[in-house]
């Protein structure tokens, strides 16, 4: 049987033309809705992805990683309202700001184990929050609005929907693209050693920490873009992008779209908004049918709907 | 006389009330095959574990090489040359059989912070796993899951992991634990093997393999060296059947 004509790969493949063509059903139709829901969808997709890295590859389950998504929208906010809007600028800096982070916190939260690393990058994540409702000059608990967009010389006009939203696009597809290099190098081969077995790691000759800490660093810094993103998209920066809350909807989208795999992530990001959105219209305790599907995928769907796609695929 | 690779002073180790290592002097020649056995207990793993860099000793020395390794920790001792084979199978049971032993291969082929091209297609580290599988045998399931192999095949990957390292010393817990007879016959052979290359440190239950492959012999009864010496010294000596009467096993001394 032809490998390539897999349920898995044709999904996908319906899937990425349907997002390449979405913005011509806008332009026909005029109904914008759509292409906002799913620039939205993107931005978490990515920064899905990007914990995925960590907790789908490494093995670090990383119960703060909306920080990230904070860290690099406030960049932007903050660099915004003091007057700089270049976004040669502000997204180096956002992306490098959210990578020391990462550094800081990895390197602190590493040193732990399980649940212990849950609730340490919980407390970091925490931290960081309220370091934002106290920020009184932006905006504090109410947050602070972004006048422009990120300026990037007239060569990219963000605040052109249709723009944006393919601008998400191609840097979700790049996230993507980058993590399955990684995990397919030396590096991810390190990587996935150590969440299977660290011990064994240790006595072949492999200083495991290092390469988590790094690891760590990159899904951050992947996040951080992500939180770029989606500082343009409200125009709007608040402690609210990095609630805890917003780190337990990252965990999920991967759970529910497939833990340590590449596409994963996206699929679950799509799903859970997507359920979000529509089942929000029925009833406004639409989390009352959320809950009992998550916990159908939890126990019968192990691997998240990619598995589920692997497996058609397979039986 | 040949020197020796490894030298071990005064090691102690308590855990709690129990004893680990009492006060342990050993020296391992380079190119010999030292067996340590002892009875249930006797902190043959123990010491093992220290050697390897797992478990830190309360006191005493160990050098390797010439090297004062005490306070390394495991990884730089695996870069010095020191491999271990654990006695309870410790694999990536995910990975394939030749992913497991590249990347012990790889862990000794400079750093890893290779971000893009493809691992599983590097020769460099492809083809000396591919040795270290033929050597143990295991030339046929290079590409099968190690979690779906049998009990034997893990033991014969985890040799091939340490000498994927190319190490100067192999430390070997019960590399025969849970064997058949016709493994265990196998096993042997390739020790046998082995021991022709490597300077080996082998923890061993199974003593007819001991006396067929040591060199020298190291006795340990409750964490402290009872005797050492070649395997003719070592079963005549009185302490040594002491320690084994109570196990019965005694008898197992004069068979072999």
């Amino acid at each position: 049987m032809n490998k390539l004509l897999t349920a898995r790969n044709g999904f996908v493949a319906v899937l990425v033309a349907f997002l390449l063509a979405l913005p011509l059903y806008t332009a026909m139709t005029g109904n914008s809705f759509l292409l906002t829901l799913f620039t939205r969808i993107l931005i978490l997709a990515m920064a899905a992805t990007s914990l995925n890295l960590i907790m789908g590859f490494g093995g670090m389950v990383s119960f703060g990683h909306a920080a990230y998504l904070g860290v690099g929208g406030y960049v932007v906010g903050i660099l915004a309202y003091e007057g700089v809007s270049s976004g040669f600028l502000q997204w180096p800096l956002a992306i490098a700001v959210s990578a020391l982070f990462a550094l800081v916190i990895g390197a602190l939260s590493l040193r732990t184990r399980g649940v212990y690393f849950i609730m340490i990058t919980l407390a970091f994540a925490q931290m960081i929050y309220y370091v934002g409702v106290s920020l009184n000059r932006y905006g504090a608990d109410d947050g602070l609005t972004i006048q422009r967009r990120s300026q990037f010389a007239g060569l990219l006009d963000l605040s052109n929907r249709t723009i944006f939203y393919y601008v998400c696009l191609a840097l979700l597809f790049g996230t993507i693209y980058l993590v399955w290099r990684l995990i397919n190098s030396r590096f991810g081969l390190v990587i996935q050693g150590a969440r299977s077995n660290d011990r064994r790691m240790r006595s072949i000759g492999f200083p495991a920490f290092r390469y988590r800490l790094v690891c760590f660093v990159i899904a951050g810094a992947m996040c951080g873009l992500a939180g770029v993103l989606l500082a343009n998209f409200t125009n709007f920066i608040s402690p609210a992008m990095m609630h805890w809350t917003r780190s337990g909807d990252l965990i999920v989208m991967v759970v529910l779209g497939g833990m340590g795999s590449v596409f994963g992530p996206a699929i679950g990001a799509i799903a859970l908004l997507l359920l979000e959105e529509s089942l929000s219209r029925f009833t406004e305790y639409w989390q009352i049918i959320l809950g009992p599907l998550l916990l159908a995928v939890v126990l019968f769907a192990r691997g998240g709907i990619d598995g589920v796609l692997a497996r058609i695929g397979r039986g | 006389m040949a020197e020796s690779l490894l030298r071990i002073e005064g090691l102690s180790k308590r855990f709690g009330g129990v004893i680990g290592s009492d006060n342990i002097a050993l020296d391992v020649r380079a190119g010999e095959l030292h067996a340590i056995i002892g009875p249930n207990g006797a902190g043959k793993t123990t010491l093992i574990s220290q050697l390897a860099g797992e478990v830190t000793p309360d006191s005493g020395r160990i050098e390797f090489g010439g090297t004062d390794i005490t306070a390394l920790p495991a990884w730089q001792r695996s870069m010095l040359g020191l491999a271990r084979s654990f006695q309870i199978t410790s694999l990536f049971p995910e990975f394939t059989v030749l992913d497991n032993v590249a990347l012990a291969v790889q862990a000794h082929a400079g750093h890893s912070f290779r971000f893009w091209s493809n691992a599983r297609s590097e020769t460099e580290l492809r083809e000396p796993a591919r040795t270290a599988l033929a050597r143990v045998g295991m030339a046929g399931r290079a590409d099968a899951i190690v979690s779906r192999l049998s009990h034997g095949e893990h033991r014969q990957i985890e040799l091939a992991m340490a000498l994927a390292t190319r190490p100067r010393l192999l430390l070997l817990d019960e590399p025969m634990a849970g064997l058949g007879p016709e493994e265990s016959g196998r096993m042997l052979a390739l020790l046998r093997e082995l021991k022709r290359e490597y300077t080996i440190v082998l923890v061993e239950h199974d003593m007819e393999a001991v006396f067929a492959l040591a060199d020298r012999i190291t006795v340990l009864v409750y964490g402290r060296v009872i005797a050492t010496g070649g395997p003719e010294a070592i079963r005549a000596n009185a302490q040594v059947r002491q320690a084994y009467l109570g196990e019965g096993d005694a008898a197992v001394l004069n068979h072999v």
